[in-house]
């Protein structure tokens, strides 16, 4: 998938809407038996691999799943808590599904609201007056692009690096969002986009799963 | 009634006649709910803003229109390619105030106003007010200081 995430920025720097659609990430399942060879550490209320780096699991991955069963954040979701159940020499062989963590929602707001910041802090930098803001930011295996509209949102594309017309893509999101969003009269300005959205037809498959929007009331449909 | 999203740009003919007609309905209530011109001037002022603020991103996605430089451009902006976009009419650009921060918009052919006649028991009463509150509420989100594109 060439376009990787979309976010919407209001006024005040808080993320009002929020699309995620990465290729499926690396994952690694495998079953272990005890002692488990990985030390797993606790950090950020989630179960990381901190030593023990082999075969597709690297240090800095999270615990995805236990045995098939998801795990978010330190439980299982039957309620066990992780460390505690492969502390257990009992629950043992165990298959363990190993994964990059992806961002929780609070995370996604808060590096929206750092992302204002800089936005902000880029343009005052600007030598000369009336900066636009920062347009691109480029890194090896993606770009964000943003764009700034005259009062004050800012529409944020992450996407593969080589992926032209992203230009067009921001106007044609603002566009989309004068419409759908604004000229529902209950939606009010500023608050996050919570609405179904006929799909748009540039897309040619639902980009994501609903879990992994920010605001899971908004899906798409076809 | 929403629209697809691969309509393109041109807009849907419509009726202007139903258009005149629920504005004209919309005033008439608030006179019979208000019984008070100048209520009915705040309050048409008021529902004119609520407009203005979700109309200027409509207007700023389709029209494509950069920061205007000065004053005089954005009266022509306003006057040349809003109101035609909207309204279909070209309101002309008269009076400005020797400062040069004032002016007046003179609309000649007010599809709003098509067919009617206040009588004289309204006689302070400012019929196309909702457009004076669009304005407001347009000019007023674009015109707000922020980090980015401060001085």
């Amino acid at each position: 998938m060439a376009i990787f995430s979309v976010f919407v920025v209001n006024k005040a720097g808080g993320l009002i809407y929020q699309l995620d659609s990465y290729a499926p990430r690396a994952e690694a399942e495998k079953t272990f038996s005890y002692p488990l060879d990985l030390l797993l550490k606790l950090h950020d209320e989630r179960v990381l691999v901190a030593f023990g780096q082999r075969d597709g699991i690297r240090v800095g991955h999270a615990v995805l799943a236990i045995n098939g069963v998801d795990v978010s954040g330190k439980y299982t979701a039957d309620g066990k808590e992780v460390l505690e159940y492969l502390g257990n020499p009992a629950n043992y062989p165990v298959s363990i599904r190993f994964g990059r963590p992806r961002l929780t929602s609070n995370e996604k707001l808060m590096l929206a609201s750092m992302f204002h910041s800089l936005f902000a802090i880029g343009s005052q930098l600007s030598p000369e007056q009336g900066s636009s803001g920062i347009e691109m930011l480029e890194t090896d295996t993606f770009k964000l692009h943003c764009f700034q509209t005259l009062t004050g949102i800012k529409f944020v594309v992450l996407a593969d690096p080589r992926q032209a017309g992203i230009d067009s893509l921001l106007r044609k999101i603002y566009e989309i969002y004068s419409d759908f969003a604004l000229k529902n009269p209950f939606y009010s300005l500023e608050m996050p986009i919570r609405y179904v959205i006929p799909l748009p037809r540039f897309w040619s498959k639902p980009p994501c799963s609903p879990s992994l929007c920010v605001f899971p009331q908004c899906h798409f449909e076809v | 009634m929403s629209r697809q999203a691969n309509r393109g740009t041109e807009s849907k003919k419509m009726s202007s006649e139903l258009f005149t007609l629920t504005y004209g309905a919309l005033v008439t209530q608030l006179c019979k709910d208000y019984e008070n011109d100048e209520d009915v001037n705040k309050q048409l002022d008021k529902m004119g803003y609520n407009i203005g603020v979700r109309l200027i991103e409509d207007f700023l996605a389709r029209s494509n229109v950069g920061r205007c430089h000065d004053f005089r451009e954005t009266a022509d902006v306003i006057a040349k390619v809003a109101f035609k976009m909207y309204l279909g009419i070209t309101p002309s650009i008269t009076n400005w105030s020797p400062a040069g921060d004032e002016f007046s918009l003179i609309l000649e052919n007010n599809p709003l106003v098509d067919f009617v006649e206040l009588p004289d028991n309204h006689s302070s009463l400012i019929y196309s007010n909702l457009l004076c509150g669009v304005l407001r509420g347009a000019l007023e989100m674009i015109r707000k200081l922020r980090y980015t594109a401060n001085a």
